[in-house]
């Protein structure tokens, strides 16, 4: 029998950015809180230290600091005719472990969505017709819009203390920014990065060509800042290790950096680590949540912890895989459309070009993860799907984000893999490349979606979550279009020789390389019930007292990174809970 | 500042820093601060490999980043330590990965890790059957062959002409990962020995501070690299 805590008010699952928000936001409200962290505790200091950190093999290659499939993994399939096969080695995406999640590791590209991504199927329909959907495509609006989310976009960008230079301020289109980005009522809290050469070579080559480049919306502190909450960043020394590491010197935005610390003032705040909830557990009448059951690994035991607010913070695959075990809704299934839990899972479709120039120097050790210059022009917004066959649209970025020799060699093509023939060529080539990324949108499908296993289990004995997922030929047509585009450019820039990389036709899903921790939707939010797991405030459709954070929100996936939408759907949420919910508790729409 | 023990100060990087700036035309200088001589590898005591093994990792790595030609090989920076180290570690038993069956060993490549063996037992299968290949085909197991024969029999392994059973099918691609980890990560792993490859290509290795460089382009960096533990080269 389960051990039982005390009663709290607001029992938090995950202790990442958003249950970080909703920590913090609600301890204001002088709530009793406890968040739950499956994983360690970790903090700048002892645990992101200088040198320490510094080390590829143990972070970047042996994946130190992600989460242990042998504890929690997924298993995969790319159609419902193959059997699911478990995701056993960390390759195609990476979910974080530990106090502070996946916003400790991420590379700090901090964007929001442009306002028709949150109104797509409508506006896809008002500009090309409906006829242009391909069958299949679960194509829909968001149930927010971009104007009502807007202050939340601001709220987030503040306080993860976000570099970069608006491109349209309250409607004033400035030369410089993203002409092609939403509103913003403020300027960005910090100004841009400093540029490096391959970015000011794209930029000089993107602007010949007619293009509008920027500078990349960058979680990288560019001067020091103290935030909305007392917290303090110091400016970024380009060392090079963001993605997959900790920052050592407090200039990458995370929870730990912007949050955490003026979170663990708050004595009406505790949390607990190695303590994986199992499950949501319902009242009897199903409407409501009574608290949830979680693993505690330093007593091997269950523990009930009640509550009167679930907040499902964990990252987007364990948050729908937590719903599908606790029965907060109907299962998908992709024959009928009917159910909702696990629907519309989506990812990200993205391509690059590295270019050669065996006499310029890169230093590509010299950077960030959010490092470069931009460019929207091939963006949702912008493209004619009419005319060229696609619902979608990317943004590019050139610069430098680490110089990591296992991972980070471009080689020419036809570069043998090994033997003499590779040495001298890594000898020739390290610091002498530079490349163009595409990063693009990702449309939700029917075939695309989230269930439970029916052979594979963890060690608790629950089903692993399966992942039914596949390419698309409307994102591959997308990718191909962007590789048209983008080869012109990189040829204008004269390198001694380029290689693309861009999925084409045919493509297959593939889950060893990495690709991108952008794993998207499965408790979309929706206009009625029917539609999606969660309302317009990510409020559980069958319980009251729980809610989704994060991209399990998402209807579909977005041209972008998903932090900055995750960031400013959480303060909508906690905006919510705190001027509607508490007062009357009840579903909100 | 105070130094914690066992760790490399900060203080001390900064004078290591320092002195490479210092230093930085002097190509006597350019030489890893070494104390003791490492022992050499034929009295190397394994961790993890049996004799047979190591030869083969020995005569194996050293065709995949030989010695002859510009820069070091595999056998100069110890890339044979480095990879006996790794699987007799986490990373050869594979305590990370969901390892529970059913098992699937002849899946498509493209699903990812289906075999039951971890690293390390794929090099304790794999390599007898390899050599056993080498002596049908060549008359001599592996590290016994001319180097040229040496990369014909790996060139076969790579492309799928030796016979492998699924479980251990991916031998090759695992034995070239783990050889370009060990000569490219940080010494303290046994490889990269005196960062010899870290020198090779210009990479820095633990400065990690680059605060001046973002708008200097078109610029070499001009410093050598320091180590986790402080070693400068």
């Amino acid at each position: 029998m389960a051990r039982q805590e005390k009663k709290k008010d607001v029992v938090i699952v995950g202790l990442g950015w958003t249950g970080s928000i909703a920590g913090i936001e609600l301890a204001q409200e002088g709530l009793d809180i406890v968040a739950l962290e499956r994983g360690h505790d970790q903090n700048t200091v002892p645990n992101f230290e200088y040198p320490q950190q510094i080390d590829e093999l143990k972070y970047g290659v042996r994946l130190k600091m992600m989460q242990k499939p042998s504890q929690q993994t997924v298993t995969v399939r790319r159609n419902g005719g193959e059997t699911a096969l478990p995701y056993r080695q960390l390759g195609s995406f990476l979910p974080g472990n530990g106090v502070g999640g996946a916003g400790t590791h991420w590379n700090g590209l901090n964007w929001r969505p442009q306002e028709v991504e949150l109104r797509l199927r409508s506006y896809v329909e008002e500009t090309f017709g409906a006829d242009i959907i391909p069958e299949g495509m679960n194509l829909g609006d968001y149930p927010v819009s971009y104007d009502e989310l807007e202050p939340f976009f601001t709220q987030f960008e503040k306080v993860a203390g976000i570099s970069g230079y608006a491109g349209n301020l309250n409607g004033e289109i400035r030369e410089g920014g993203n002409p092609f980005e939403g509103w913003r009522s403020e300027d960005f809290p910090m100004p841009p990065m400093p540029t490096t050469y391959d970015s000011s070579k794209f930029r000089d080559a993107a602007a010949a060509m007619g293009y509008h480049p920027f500078p990349a919306s960058a979680g990288i502190a560019s001067t020091s800042y103290v935030n909305p909450y007392g917290m303090q960043m110091g400016p970024c020394n380009f060392c090079g290790f963001c993605e997959r590491f900790g920052c050592y010197q407090y200039s990458k935005s995370s929870p730990q950096t912007t949050i955490l610390g003026a979170l663990k003032r708050y004595p009406n705040f505790e949390y607990r680590t190695q303590s994986e909830v199992l499950r949501v557990e319902l009242a009897e009448d199903g409407q409501t949540a009574t608290g949830v059951t979680y693993w505690d690994e330093a007593a091997q035991e269950e523990v009930f912890q009640p509550a009167d607010i679930v907040i499902l913070s964990s990252y987007q695959l364990n948050n729908v895989h937590l719903m599908l075990l606790s029965g907060l809704g109907e299962v998908y299934d992709p024959l009928t459309g009917e159910g909702t839990l696990g629907k519309n899972y989506a990812y990200q479709m993205n391509g690059g070009i590295s270019m050669f120039f065996k006499d310029e120097e890169f230093n590509p050790f010299v950077g960030h993860g959010a490092n470069g210059i931009c460019i929207d022009d091939f963006s949702i917004s912008q493209n004619d799907f009419g005319a060229e066959g696609f619902i979608g649209g990317s943004y590019w970025r050139s610069g430098t984000f680490n110089g990591q020799p296992i991972r980070n060699m471009p080689l020419p093509a036809g570069t043998p893999a090994w033997g003499a023939g590779w040495k001298q060529a890594i000898g020739e080539t390290y610091g002498h490349a530079m490349s163009i990324g595409s990063h693009g949108s990702h449309m939700a499908y029917a075939n695309n979606h989230l269930d439970l296993d029916p052979t594979y289990t963890d060690r608790h004995g629950r089903p692993l979550m399966r992942m039914t997922f596949n390419w698309q030929d409307n994102d591959l047509r997308m990718n191909q279009f962007m590789k048209s585009k983008m080869e012109p450019l990189a040829a204008s820039m004269n390198p001694d020789s380029m290689r693309a990389g861009f999925k084409g036709p045919g493509a297959e899903y593939d889950v060893r390389p990495y690709q991108t921790t952008h794993n998207t939707g499965g408790h979309i939010m929706s206009e009625n019930a029917r539609e999606g797991a969660v309302n317009r405030y990510c409020q559980s459709w069958k319980a009251h007292n729980v809610f989704a954070m994060g991209a399990g929100n998402f209807v579909q996936n977005t041209q972008y990174n998903p932090t900055g939408l995750v960031g400013g759907l959480a303060y909508h949420t906690v905006n919510a809970i705190r001027t509607q919910y508490l007062s009357n508790p009840r579903p909100l729409v | 500042m105070t130094d914690l023990p066992g760790y490399p100060s900060r203080r001390n990087f900064l004078k290591a820093s320092a002195a490479g700036v210092a230093l930085s035309g002097l190509a006597a200088q350019a030489k890893a601060q070494e104390t003791t001589p490492p022992v050499p590898l034929e009295d190397y005591d394994r961790a993890y490999l049996n004799a047979d093994e190591w030869a083969f990792v020995m005569a194996a790595t050293a065709r995949l980043i030989p010695s002859e030609g510009d820069g070091p090989g595999a056998i100069e920076t110890r890339v044979p330590v480095f990879i006996d180290l790794q699987l007799a570690g986490d990373y050869g038993s594979a305590d990370d990965w969901y390892m529970e069956g059913p098992h699937v060993p002849d899946a498509e490549p493209a699903r990812g890790w289906q075999t039951p063996l971890n690293p390390a037992e794929i090099y304790r299968k794999a390599i007898p059957v390899f050599n056993a290949w080498c002596e049908q085909t060549h008359g001599a197991a592996f590290a016994e062959l001319e180097a040229e024969t040496q990369d014909a029999a790996l060139t076969a392994l790579q492309d799928g002409d030796v016979a492998l059973d699924p479980e251990i099918r991916d031998f090759f691609s695992i034995l070239l990962a783990n050889t370009k980890e060990g000569y490219f990560a940080d010494p303290q792993y046994g490889g990269n020995h005196e960062m010899q490859s870290w020198v090779y290509i210009g990479f820095p290795g633990a400065r990690a501070a680059y605060r001046a460089w973002p708008e200097r382009h078109n610029e070499k960096y001009p410093l050598g690299p320091v180590s986790i533990s402080g070693e400068r080269a």
